[in-house]
């Protein structure tokens, strides 16, 4: 089971987050139905570095963007993803 | 025998026990395999192909020989298990009898049971399948599950060490004692019953450091030492899986570990030779376990066959025991030879090279060792072939792995001990360094220590000593003695094209046996790279993977401790006879005793319902409506304070998600409830998009689920009802109108929240009230309104009376494909919103038109109740599917809501419903979702 590290709470069992996937960027309401689909169904499904969002449900119910290797699962950074924009 | 220096046996603790039938006997710590063997029992098992007699062959946890029944419970491993009084033990695999197996006679077609044969033979033709299944089943291994199995619940456990040792020798126990000495928590976890490894048994020179270091663990408080208990998996980020047995109940434990040292030492390997088999051929470490550890003589005249000291040792230990060693073969030395043994219930003689046969019931084998690299394996490390050693050693390990003692190399035990202290006192220096850098990614008030200074610890080289490659005789026998494999099996499997070793593997079943290839993948794969004429480096192994022993489903499963939740008003549901209804976590009441009579009660006088369970959301803020406007399809910017609007919720990709409705209670106050099971999905979901995409909004979102009792007070009386018990609330008609909210005082108590909706369909007041007052209220409703014919419905009469209604349940009446329109929420989807979620997808549901249609249906035949899930059909097609149906109570005929596919859902088409006894019934798609008051002028009343 992979430790995260959450900012706001310290490092913790995976199993208190809920994986969201690899970060993906919505597209505008009147975008073209092909970038609607790549928003919704198509993953890089990268191997290396990756992008994703977890989020911290049993703790503090925070979303975190987090920088993961899918083939050694070694963790680079978490952060709070409303960091930076507040 | 006499008493023995190391015996592990308490003499005056005698412990009887069945065998087959038969009493015998045995001491406290001896093994069920042990004391028979010392009651003078050879055979215990027949193999699982050929019914061959099998006896002792390592005397361990993984003897592949061993496994018995005892009382109800099955494949328990004679040589592990400890002997208790009492204790029915009898073989499995045989029939009519362990000494006469009727199935022996495999053997003689044995040259047709080659790898791939049930492949090659059971396929066709296909109708007789059933019945090869139930042939083969009786000539299956395995033992049987009694009918009086106990399930053993046994809670998991999670442990925090700093360092776990794996394997409890004299390198595990010294790296233990070297890491608490830097101030690490230690956990020692070792297989056998007692901490010494080899040493337990390797001879009387030892016994006195083994005792030493013993002795220091256990005086030492930062080391927890657990017998008994195998490391049975390591995962991601040193999340590390233990199994602690304690008999037939095991308890899993899962540790976090900081640094994890693997001295899981050697497995010795068997030689393969023809007759490798009979009982009587052992292994030279079975034969020292015998003899030192339980003080049982293994036989009477032996023959050892050598290729290393502890074949040697075992010459003198039996020669010490009173057992005749007839003839030493030391492989080591040029054209000395064992060529096969002989016998039928256990080896009688013995032939060497040249043709001399000795007669020997006895016959020990010394050739060699297998690291047990499981461990390492697991932590991404693909260990190397030494040839020199003849053995596979550690390749490189990640900075939270060691390894130490024999999965390293070899040394007298000075050697070893010093080689565990110093990878001990480098795995506490890690472990204390990762808890530091773990204390700064933790966010606290005081800054954390910082990382313990000092250089990392010398580690002395522990060189593998130099071992011939000796795998297999000039004979061949068996190498996989679980699944039945020889060496010819592997060489047909290369020869029919089988040439990689994992394709060997799947293809011959060779190491997949319940010993999981410690005894026989070193063989397997020695004996393919000489069919294949490859090197064994060459060959590589099969891949490692957890568990390293076995693990009971109980341990797995654990206790069963899923959270309940009730309702306030819980407990008067049962003194009042509900009939209890497990809805997700809920325990709700699902009637009190005749669901029809409480619609009747409630469509003509009034009815109260416990809905408590609701989700619950309160939302405060400036940009409350914003987000409303956001994530419900339909439009919120007008809502008005003191209203009340139904919203439906969709995802991205137009599915919806959930319903329910908002009430706007104040200026910066909405107040929102989502279905039951519905409401963690919807408050994640709404804290997604706050957090994700709208992290400026001023919206502070609180769930209250478990903050508010819920009521449901509905019927013709129920104005009448409320105006007894409501203070602050004028309820008539036209001040407190349909789909409209109000702060009010009820029974007393202040704080609540009223909402004239109608799930039901009948006039009917919501009450939302502090959850600490809600069995006040029940009650207080219960007692004001005798007179009225109030009684208590239960959700039964509640999902009636909504199906009658057409009020679709989310989950219920549409699927994870089910997108606005198709549910016939259309007419709230606001396409002209610039944005709100699943949007895009709506517009072009809308404009396409869904595929499918949700619909009310009445079967033709009134009193016909088609079941849910039943399919329509249009001939052989699938055209739909009944999503709910209840007999109506109201109207006296069966309703229906139905998913059809959308050129069947206009109003009048006739739909043919399939039944469970296979005939079509004849139904109608009604006009209205509502079979019953399609006007609302109930609900509006």
């Amino acid at each position: 089971m992979l430790l995260i590290h959450c900012p706001h709470c310290g490092p913790r069992n995976a199993d208190e987050f809920s994986f969201g996937g690899e970060l993906v960027p919505r597209p505008g309401p009147d975008s073209e139905p092909e970038s609607w689909r790549d928003y919704l169904y198509t993953k890089e499904n990268l191997a290396g570095w990756e992008r994703e969002q977890w989020f911290h449900l049993s703790g503090c119910r925070r979303f975190l963007e987090v920088e993961r290797h899918t083939i050694t699962n070694e963790i680079h950074s978490v952060r709070d993803v409303t960091k930076g924009t507040a | 025998m006499p008493v023995q220096p190391g015996e592990v046996i308490d003499r005056s603790d005698i412990r009887r026990f069945a065998w087959n039938g038969r009493h015998v006997s045995g001491f406290g710590g001896d093994t069920v395999a042990s004391a028979l063997a010392a009651s003078g029992v050879s055979v215990f098992s027949r193999s699982f192909k050929y019914h061959r007699p099998r006896g002792i062959l390592t005397a361990d946890h993984h003897d592949p020989n061993l496994f018995v029944q005892v009382g109800d419970e099955p494949n328990v491993r004679a040589g592990h298990r400890l002997v208790e009084e009492a204790m029915v033990v009898e073989a499995q695999n045989a029939w009519p009898s362990l000494r006469f197996d009727l199935r022996s006679a495999n053997r003689l077609v044995g040259r047709f049971l080659t790898p791939g044969f049930y492949y090659k033979t059971f396929m066709g033709p296909r109708p007789l399948r059933p019945l090869y299944q139930r042939v083969l089943r009786r000539f299956g291994a395995g033992g049987t599950v009694g009918d009086g199995a106990t399930q053993v619940h046994s809670q998991k456990r999670y442990a925090h060490p700093d360092v776990l040792v794996a394997g409890g020798g004299p390198a595990g126990m010294a790296a233990a004692i070297a890491a608490a000495a830097t101030g690490a928590r230690v956990l020692l976890v070792e297989e056998n019953h007692q901490l010494g490894g080899h040493l337990r048994y390797a001879g009387d020179a030892t016994l006195g450091l083994v005792a030493e270091l013993r002795d220091v663990v256990a005086a030492t408080d930062n080391i927890e030492v657990l017998t008994d208990a195998v490391v049975a998996g390591r995962y991601d980020h040193n999340w590390v899986a233990i199994v602690h047995r304690d008999g037939a109940r095991e308890q899993l434990i899962k540790a976090r570990v900081k640094c994890l040292v693997v001295a899981a030492g050697t497995i010795e390997r068997p030689f393969v030779f023809e007759g490798n088999d009979l009982p009587g051929v052992m292994l030279s470490g079975a034969a020292l376990r015998l003899t030192n550890l339980w003080a049982v003589a293994p036989g009477s005249r032996a023959v050892v066959v050598t290729a290393n000291e502890s074949g040697d040792s075992v010459v003198e230990r039996l020669e010490r025991s009173g057992v005749a060693v007839a003839e030493v073969v030391d492989l080591r030395t040029t054209g000395r030879r064992l060529v096969r043994a002989r016998g039928r219930q256990r080896v009688e003689e013995v032939e060497v090279a040249g043709g001399r046969r000795i007669e020997a019931d006895l016959l020990v084998t010394a050739v060699g060792w297998t690291t047990a690299t499981s461990l390492l394996n697991m932590a991404g490390d693909r260990p190397i072939y030494h040839p020199p050693a003849a053995r596979f050693l550690p390749g490189s390990l990640p900075d939270d792995v060691m390894a130490t003692g024999g999965i390293v190399g070899d040394g007298s035990p000075d050697q070893i001990i010093a080689h565990g202290r110093a990878v001990g006192t480098e795995a506490g220096r890690r472990a204390l360094r990762r808890a530091s850098q773990l204390a700064q990614l933790t966010p606290r008030a005081l800054a954390p220590s910082p990382a313990p200074a000092g250089e990392a610890a010398a580690i002395p080289r522990l060189e593998p000593a130099d071992h011939p490659e000796i795998f297999a005789g000039p004979t061949d026998g068996f190498v996989d003695f679980s699944e039945d494999i020889r060496g010819k099996d592997l060489a047909l499997a290369a020869a029919e094209g089988y040439d990689s070793i994992e394709l060997s593997k799947r293809y011959t079943t060779a190491t997949m046996g319940p010993i999981q290839g410690k005894l026989e993948a070193v063989n397997a794969i020695a004996i393919h790279a000489a069919a294949t004429g490859a090197t064994i480096a060459g060959t590589g192994t099969t891949t490692w993977r957890p568990p390293y022993a076995p693990v009971t489903l109980g341990a797995l499963a654990g206790g069963d401790d899923d959270p309940v939740r009730r309702s306030p008003i819980h407990d008067w549901h049962v003194e009042h006879g509900a009939t209890p209804l497990l809805a997700g976590q809920w325990i709700r009441p699902d009637h009190y005793g005749d669901p029809s009579a409480e619609v009747r009660n409630t469509r003509s006088n009034v009815g109260i319902v416990d809905v408590s369970p609701l989700g619950k959301i309160d939302l405060r803020g400036a940009d409350v409506s914003k987000l409303l406007e956001f994530v419900l399809i339909n439009r919120w910017s007008e809502l008005a304070i003191g209203r009340v609007r139904y919203g439906a919720m969709c995802a991205e990709d137009g599915v919806v998600l959930d319903d329910g409705i908002t009430a706007r209670l104040a200026e910066d106050r909405y107040y929102m409830t989502t279905t039951s099971s519905g409401a963690g999905r919807v408050w994640n979901w709404l804290d997604e998009w706050l957090q994700t995409f709208f992290p400026r909004w001023d919206v502070r979102m609180t769930a209250v689920t478990d903050g508010y009792a819920a009521i449901n007070v509905a019927g013709p009386a129920s104005r009448r009802l409320l105006e007894r018990l409501v203070e602050g609330v004028d309820l008539a008609r036209d001040a407190f109108g349909y789909m409209h909210a109000r702060p009010g005082t009820v029974a007393g108590v202040a704080d609540c929240i009223l909402l004239r909706i109608g799930f039901t369909g009948e006039l009917s007041f919501e009450l939302h009230v502090p959850a600490g007052f809600g069995l006040h209220v029940w009650k207080s409703l219960l007692d004001a309104g005798a007179d009225l014919g109030v009684a208590p419905f239960g959700i039964e009469a509640q999902r009636i009376m909504r199906l009658e209604k057409g009020h679709l349940i989310v989950g219920q009446d549409t699927d994870g494909l089910t997108k606005a329109h198709a549910a016939a929420l259309g007419w709230a989807v606001k396409t002209d919103k610039p944005d709100f979620a699943g949007r895009p997808e709506l517009v072009w549901e809308g404009e396409s038109g869904p595929e499918r249609m949700l619909v009310a249906v009445q079967p033709a035949d009134p009193q016909l109740v088609p079941p849910e899930a039943g399919q329509i059909v249009d001939g052989a097609r699938i055209v739909g599917r009944i999503t709910s149906s209840r007999m109506s109570p109201t109207l006296k005929r069966g309703v229906c809501l139905a998913l059809v596919d959308a050129e069947l859902a206009r109003p009048g088409t006739s739909l043919a419903i399939r039944l469970p006894d296979g005939s079509n019934a004849v139904a109608r798609v009604m006009e209205h979702h509502a079979h019953f008051d399609p006007e609302g002028e109930r609900l509006r009343g």
